[in-house]
């Protein structure tokens, strides 16, 4: 929705001029349209750093209204640097509500998690993504990969799960697994931990991946079947930890390891620290 | 050698013309290549071999002229009217492509077994433990010893590394494989190991191979049929052992009387 | 120049192979296009059973009217017909895989020397022509091991690949890989060239049982003993009439 008010009288409602945000979302409607086909955009120059969230920053941008209620995690976690600077960034200079509860948000943009809280019809989250090509690793020719994605030949993408095998008995990826999306185009879904992989599958909310430095934009619509690569007698499995959360006793989320002192002793606790507060 | 059976051919060629700017790689060649037949093309660098046969695999689209080929399953296809992601599927199932340098036709980055295993997973193949077992009988196959399926291929001498390449691309069964010269630049000793197991091979499974060489015991040992090519045009062609043995044609007269006496 | 058989065909039996008006030249391009004809309007017919020798002065043309009746060279004019499939099959002019498939099924050619395979085990050269006719591995390499055995081939040798063989090895070599299969026409140029005494008895028994057992041989022999003991007929080949030099005896 076109916004012209002005922020301060120097900068347009969220950031970006409105041209940019229409020219945004008609990559995002395009994303929609193709679940997990990366959608090229004209990505501007944003006021922080590449793999700081550009990309991330400039979707939010695009779809962002003074309605909205905005949450941003770094690593699952609100309080960190980078999720505080965007959080007031888009405070600022788009007049909205910042929260750090799932349930209430709107708008989630992500840094390598997914929130444990699931999530509901009408949220969106964005996702930060450092590189877009799944098949990048393995295929480093821009034209081959396109040419690879829309001939579906993705046999190149399973030799790299069987080299992964060989060489260490499993597949041994952790984050950024690759997935399938509705049958069709193989994504990167981001650098999140293969833990929230069943996470974006058939999931209520609409996802949004921007890639800043790339220039690209991909999409799952919400209720989409996404699927994470595997082998028939290798299936694709999510970590466990036999402890559980120091501090709310979780046995159900994504645990970090701490290190808390010289000796070397160990805590973990939820990566997501608003479900962890939450069950305090 | 096998000796080809009388049915109808697997790849016509005509009128292949290309050129590259006002230079004429390959002119008007014309033939048929019949299952179980290996066709050998024969000349000196320039000959414009090489050319015809990336127009024949697809690789290259000729400026006229037409290549046919008889499917398996799905009839006979004009391979350069076919949509690109038909040519593809085609090239990494009935077809093969030798490389003369390896590494061009491999992923050097990744396993032994991985580069055997590439065509299987690329048709569907979602079972680890069965693709591994087929990229270990292809292995053995090619004589490369058991414990180096998990080895990247830069570990390998130039002579496994073709034999890799030729377990990748036999893998999937093909009914037809191009080759550029497999021999080019490995030693005499290395050179004859593979020959033999091209051979042996192209007998086993009943292949039908085009073969460009500019060796002419190569093309002896490994064809059944050549064509003689000079400045892009098919000058001679015949019963390999009739060519080599009685050569009409003045050039294909001077090929052979240039090939050093053992 | 043409000659009148010595003796009649049979006229109960269809010749299993049937020449008229055979030609063939070389050209040399290297020497100013030199054309040295060799064959000039050759005609014979050979029937199951018969065993032709081919004689003649050196340099006559024996060796290259062999080979043109396998398709090695390549006749300039006339007609090279063989029986196969209860038909005739002409050669002059065929294609290839006609060529290679009567070489396949009805006509087998031992030349004087052995074309040694890299790496290829004697057993395995000798059994190949069985293999490729679809013959069981065990069955082929039994065949094989006792034409080996017959033709005076050490055991020990076997299992070793021919290119270090003697002469006279190989040349038997070659003979039991021709011979392992049961061609209704075979052509043999000079079989038993460089073997002793013992092992020529031993080829000339085995031709002499495949010429009994039904197959139209053609053969040059030079040893006349041997001539005498497996040809049923004589054919003679005589020099061409112009100055020529000669080129494959």
């Amino acid at each position: 929705m076109p916004d012209t008010n002005m922020t301060e009288g120097a900068y347009n409602y969220a950031y970006l001029d409105e041209q940019t945000k229409r020219m945004i979302r008609r990559a995002i409607l395009k994303a929609v349209a193709v679940p997990g086909y990366q959608v090229p955009f004209g990505g501007r120059e944003m006021p922080l750093p590449y793999g700081w969230g550009t990309g991330g920053i400039q979707v939010t941008a695009a779809i962002i209204g003074r309605d909205d209620t905005l949450k941003v995690i770094d690593q699952g976690a609100d309080d960190t640097t980078n999720a505080v600077s965007i959080r007031r960034f888009f405070a600022h200079v788009a007049d909205v509500a910042t929260t750090t509860r799932t349930e209430e948000a709107t708008i989630i943009q992500t840094r390598h998690r997914v929130p444990e809280t699931p999530l509901e019809d009408g949220q969106i989250l964005v996702f930060q993504v450092p590189i877009p090509e799944p098949l990048r690793m393995l295929e480093p020719r821009e034209t081959e990969t396109r040419t690879l994605h829309a001939l579906s030949e993705y046999g190149v993408m399973q030799v790299s799960l069987y080299e992964s095998i060989a060489r260490h008995g499993r597949i041994s990826k952790s984050y950024n697994y690759p997935v399938q999306v509705n049958g069709r185009y193989i994504m990167s879904p981001s650098p999140i931990p293969k833990f929230d992989n069943p996470k974006l599958d058939r999931s209520p909310a609409l996802q949004l991946y921007g890639a800043g430095r790339e220039k690209r934009i991909y999409a799952v619509p919400p209720y989409t079947p996404v699927k994470s690569l595997d082998f028939d007698d290798h299936p694709f499995e999510v970590e466990r930890w036999t402890e559980c959360c120091a501090f709310c006793g979780s046995t159900e989320s994504f645990l970090d390891e701490m290190i808390i002192d010289d000796a070397g002793k160990r805590l973990f606790v939820c990566s997501d620290t608003d479900y962890c507060e939450g069950r305090r | 050698m096998n000796t080809p059976t009388l049915s109808s051919p697997l790849l016509s060629a005509r009128n292949i013309t290309k050129r590259f700017g006002g230079r004429i790689a390959c002119h008007d060649v014309n033939f048929d290549l019949w299952p179980g037949e290996v066709l050998g093309i024969v000349g000196e660098s320039g000959s414009g071999k090489t050319t015809l046969l990336n127009c024949l695999a697809g690789r290259l689209t000729p400026d006229e002229g037409s290549v046919a080929y008889e499917t398996a399953s799905a009839g006979t296809v004009d391979v350069h009217r076919l949509s690109e992601a038909r040519r593809r599927l085609l090239t990494r199932t009935e077809w093969g492509f030798v490389n003369q340098d390896a590494r061009e036709g491999l992923r050097m980055g990744v396993s032994a077994g991985a580069n055997i295993g590439e065509r299987l997973m690329a048709v569907g193949a979602r079972h680890y433990g069965e693709i591994r077992g087929s990229a270990a009988d292809w292995l053995a196959r090619v004589e490369i010893d058991a414990d180096r399926l998990d080895d990247r291929p830069t570990t390998f001498s130039g002579g496994m590394r073709q034999r890799l390449q030729i377990a990748r691309n036999l893998v999937s069964g093909p009914r037809l494989v191009f080759m550029d010269e497999p021999t080019g630049g490995l030693d005499v000793s290395v050179q004859a190991r593979i020959l033999d197991l091209l051979r042996g091979l192209v007998e086993r499974l009943h292949l039908s191979a085009v073969l460009v060489t500019h060796d002419l015991g190569v093309a002896r040992l490994l064809t059944h049929r050549l064509m003689v090519m000079q400045g892009g045009a098919v000058i001679e062609e015949g019963l390999t052992d009739q060519v080599l043995d009685d050569p009409q044609h003045a050039y294909t007269q001077m090929l052979v009387a240039s090939i050093l006496p053992v | 120049m043409s000659h009148p058989e010595r003796s009649c065909e049979d006229p109960t039996m269809p010749p299993a192979l049937r020449v008229s008006g055979l030609a063939k030249s070389f050209v040399v391009h290297a020497h100013g296009d030199l054309a040295l004809p060799v064959l000039h309007d050759v005609s014979l017919a050979v029937s199951p059973g018969e065993c032709l020798a081919l004689v003649g002065p050196s340099g006559a043309g024996k060796s290259t009217l062999l080979r043109s009746l396998y398709g090695n060279y390549r006749a300039d004019a006339g007609s090279i017909r063989v029986r196969q499939d209860d038909t005739w099959t002409e050669l002059v002019g065929a294609e290839p895989r006609t060529v290679l498939d009567v070489r396949h099924r009805t006509m087998g050619f031992v030349s004087q020397f052995l074309r040694v395979i890299p790496r290829v085990a004697a057993v395995d050269v000798v059994a190949e022509p069985l293999l490729r006719r679809g013959v069981d591995a065990t069955e082929a390499h039994h065949r094989a091991e006792f034409l080996l055995g017959m033709l005076g081939i050490p055991a020990r040798l076997w299992a070793l690949p021919p290119a270090t063989f003697s002469g006279g090895e190989q040349q038997r070599i070659n003979i039991a890989r021709s011979l392992i299969v049961d061609y209704p026409i075979l052509l043999l140029d000079e079989p038993t060239a460089s073997l002793d005494a013992a092992n020529r008895d031993g080829v000339v028994e085995l031709i002499c049982q495949r010429r009994d057992a039904g197959a139209a041989v053609v053969g040059i022999f030079h040893d006349t003993g041997v001539r005498d003991a497996v040809a049923t007929r004589i054919h003679e080949v005589l020099p061409p009439a112009s100055p020529a030099g000669a080129r494959h005896a």
